[in-house]
């Protein structure tokens, strides 16, 4: 590695790089990430008999019953992290609606016909505000599932039918972010080289950041206030 | 069923098969509990805690002659009583049997997502066995009578298991063997339903209560516990017995069309990105640029 500088934010940044994620963006993008990918696999096996295999991979069926809730805590936690890194980089601006109309070019890769875009494209933050409210969804429909026990005494069991209203709304919730979860996945790994970088290390080239995110290059670099 | 095999098919020394062979009927069995011969005296309940191996549980005295509020993981056997006042101002002491109804169309069953947790037998009877019970409690979701009852020690959720391991060995359940009054039978469905319909019609014809007939709900495809109870149109009354009991439609559309759709779409989904990468490929932005450190 070529001699660099270590922000205060944790990242070495060699000659020609510029930061893109800080390391506590990272942190809790990858602990976010960690926390979401178990509970998908495991929420996968509890959802379909096809994919109940799935239960063995990771300890067994009652072991993710009973971890399942609390590794989505951790989830629920580190959205919010993430919300307080990253929410005005998420807020919507004029040039997102030109990106919109312009989405086939750019699943096609015609980049040059891409509107320059800020921090974020304005793809990453529907995917961003997809997986932010589908996670209260998440959330309210998860902790009447985690004490069903709630709804199967007398007093309560006129509220039974929430139960199972939550049940599918849960699973119906998750399937619409495992959905965007593919694409985001597909995304960093396959379809942007230097995202990942990006997420692991934290840096991108001048090259990456002027070509995918011209508005936030020229912003951080003084170019554009 | 396996002995079916072992009807004697022709005989030495007789022309022909034996008296009434050829003749098969399918053997479901069925629990009848007449409510209208039923004095509330709890012997069921005994015979299911001792039979089954539980401790009586603590309960709470609430001014009824119900032994406790509800069915617990470890007390199956429940006598519903309520206090029911008629239209002409008459009292009813109602005492219902509750424990699980053994579904046709289980809805606990639809719902446990765990190999092997639940199991309905041929004969009808719906059985949890515990050691594939992962707790989840999505029994609890799909059944449409509040039977399964979850215990937090174990992580496992248990029910009245109709006895199970008697009617495997030939024997009758234990409720039925404790029953002083005779209003709870026991035998294959076709004969509780005949009986059942036998005495509804005696309590129509000898008594003031004209609605007596059988509870065998078609919602859930008729029962393996089956009811005669006096006032056949207000079963709600009989603690709270559900007049037209289904399996939750929720559950029903997250174990059918939303199953289905989820596993398509995944499947469609990756395939997606797949065929994205081979068509497209990736963003190239200056490979020289990207591969510095």
């Amino acid at each position: 590695m070529s001699t660099g500088s270590i922000t205060r934010t944790g990242t070495v940044v060699p000659q020609e790089q510029v930061v893109r994620y800080t390391f506590p963006e990272r942190a809790a993008h990858w602990i976010n990430g960690i926390a979401y990918s178990y509970c998908m696999f495991t929420g996968l096996a509890l959802f379909t008999p096809f994919l109940y295999w799935l239960a063995a991979v990771f300890g067994g069926g009652a072991t993710i019953r009973f971890w399942h809730p609390w590794v989505g805590l951790v989830y629920l936690v580190t959205i919010f992290w993430m919300h307080a890194k990253w929410k005005r980089d998420m807020v919507a601006i004029p040039e997102d609606e030109q990106w919109k109309k312009n989405i086939r070019p750019y699943i096609e890769n015609r980049d040059e016909l891409v509107p320059p875009q800020g921090r974020f494209n304005a793809g990453q933050k529907q995917f961003w505000w997809v997986m932010f409210w589908c996670t209260f969804i998440l959330l309210i429909t998860g902790i009447v599932m985690w004490f069903p026990e709630w709804f199967s005494n007398g007093s309560t069991r006129g509220l039974h039918w929430l139960l199972t209203v939550c049940v599918f709304v849960h699973s119906a919730t998750a399937l619409i972010t495992i959905a965007a979860f593919i694409i985001h996945v597909y995304m960093s790994i396959w379809m942007t080289p230097g995202s990942m970088k990006a997420m692991v290390e934290g840096h991108v080239s001048r090259a990456w950041a002027m070509a995918h995110h011209r508005l936030w290059y020229e912003k951080i670099t003084g170019r554009r206030n | 069923m396996s002995n079916g095999l072992m009807e004697i098919k022709q005989i030495s020394g007789h022309r022909g098969g034996t008296p009434g062979s050829g003749v098969s009927r399918d053997y479901d069995v069925c629990k009848l509990v007449d409510t209208t011969t039923c004095i509330g005296c709890k012997a069921c309940e005994v015979a299911c805690l001792e039979w089954n191996g539980y401790e009586f549980r603590d309960t709470t005295f609430d001014n009824t002659y119900q032994t406790m509020p509800d069915t617990a993981w470890n007390f199956w056997n429940l006598i519903r009583f309520n206090e029911v006042v008629n239209d002409d101002n008459s009292v009813s002491w109602l005492m219902r049997k509750d424990q699980c109804m053994h579904c046709a169309d289980p809805g606990c069953l639809t719902a446990c997502p765990a190999d092997g947790a639940i199991v309905q037998y041929q004969n009808g009877i719906v059985d949890f066995n515990q050691a594939n019970c992962i707790g989840c409690q999505y029994c609890v979701t799909g059944c449409p009578f509040n039977i399964p009852k979850f215990n937090s020690a174990t992580k496992k959720v248990y029910k009245c298991t109709l006895c199970s391991d008697r009617v495997g060995a030939g024997l009758e359940p234990a409720c039925i063997k404790s029953c002083p009054t005779g209003c709870l039978h026991f035998g294959s469905k076709e004969d509780m339903l005949d009986l059942a319909h036998k005495r509804a019609a005696q309590v129509r014809a000898n008594t003031g209560w004209k609605d007596a007939d059988v509870y065998d709900p078609e919602g859930v495809g008729g029962t393996h516990v089956i009811y005669v109870l006096a006032d056949a149109k207000n079963p709600e009354k009989y603690g709270g017995l559900p007049k037209d009991p289904t399996v939750p439609f929720f559950v029903k559309m997250w174990k059918g069309p939303l199953k289905w759709l989820g596993g398509v779409g995944l499947a469609a989904g990756v395939l997606g990105v797949f065929m994205h990468h081979i068509r497209y490929g990736a963003k190239e932005v200056d490979k020289a640029e990207e591969t510095k450190p």
